[in-house]
């Protein structure tokens, strides 16, 4: 009877060390989820912009040809001070192994983005609010009026906030439209669509944040940011 | 299961206690490099485009 109750005893003891180890495992998941991958995504974001940075002071340009310098498919960056500082890569495509590495994406499917020099169109983005760099974290501190900045190689592009959307399906493509109806604008323009998951730490809905062009300003030798950065 | 591991580590205390500093270290490097990784996309807590219904994500 001992022998069949202390074997039991072990049994649980084992189940109970299983549970807690499965505890600690979620435990460090979150850790991973939340610091790690953005200690990763950072560093390789700062090494591809870095890349882009000198290919830009060396002159050449990623449409140059195939003796062109590597700079990924980065196009330039995004500042958008409500959001906080530093700088966010832009690259091409929104699929997860891109935008894993800490950078913003914009749309290849379902609706391609236009790009900021084009006549007009949706400058369409995509990044991570947590982990692998969390670029959009603080999206919702945008609001009405906050400029949002694009830099390439020889021009600031700068944009500004006119309407945003706390929650969406993530199904609403349309939000991606070259014209978004959806912010209330019906003419073509020249737009920047930015869209994360929400709310934070989950990605159940869509948040998105349109902004309109306001001007542009070419890029000087000392590569002087626009009024609307200096603060 | 944790006993038992600590019965069959060789040496005194300080050895056994390194020793399983170093396991548990190990098996957190498995966890961040490997298992991580893998699981991450499985799970619906990272997908921020929005994109069709008949999309893969």
């Amino acid at each position: 009877m001992t022998r069949a109750r202390g074997r039991i005893a072990g049994a649980i003891g084992v189940l109970g060390e299983l549970l807690i180890t499965a505890g600690l495992v979620l435990g460090l998941f979150v850790v991973y989820s939340l610091w790690w991958t953005n200690v990763l995504a950072d560093r390789e974001a700062r090494q591809q912009g870095e890349r882009m940075r000198e290919g830009w002071a060396a002159g050449g340009t990623p449409a140059a040809g195939p003796r062109a310098f590597d700079s990924g498919d980065g196009i330039g960056f995004l500042h958008v001070p409500a959001m906080g500082d530093g700088e966010v890569l832009v690259t091409k495509g929104t699929d997860p192994a891109s935008l894993n590495g800490g950078v913003a994406g914009y749309y290849t499917e379902p609706i391609a983005s236009a790009l900021p020099w084009d006549e007009q169109g949706n400058f369409t983005l995509a990044a991570h609010r947590d982990g692998h760099g969390a670029k959009f974290h603080n999206i919702h501190k945008l609001a009405d009026g906050d400029p949002i900045v694009f830099e390439t190689k020889d021009t600031w592009y700068v944009y500004k906030v006119y309407e945003t959307l706390p929650k969406t399906s993530k199904y609403n493509v349309d939000v991606l439209q070259p014209v978004p109806e959806e912010s209330g604008r019906t003419r073509p323009g020249r737009y920047i669509t930015l869209t994360t998951c929400t709310p934070v730490f989950t990605s159940d809905y869509r948040y998105i944040v349109w902004g309109e062009l306001v001007r542009t300003q070419k890029v000087d030798a000392e590569r002087t940011p626009p009024a609307e950065l200096a603060s | 299961m944790y006993g038992w591991i600590w019965r069959h580590l060789p040496g005194n205390a300080w050895v056994r206690g390194a020793i399983s500093l170093v396991l548990v270290l190990a098996v957190v490097y498995v966890l961040f490099q490997y298992v991580f990784p893998w699981a991450e996309p499985l799970l619906p807590f990272n997908d921020v485009t929005v994109d069709g219904e008949g999309a893969a994500r």
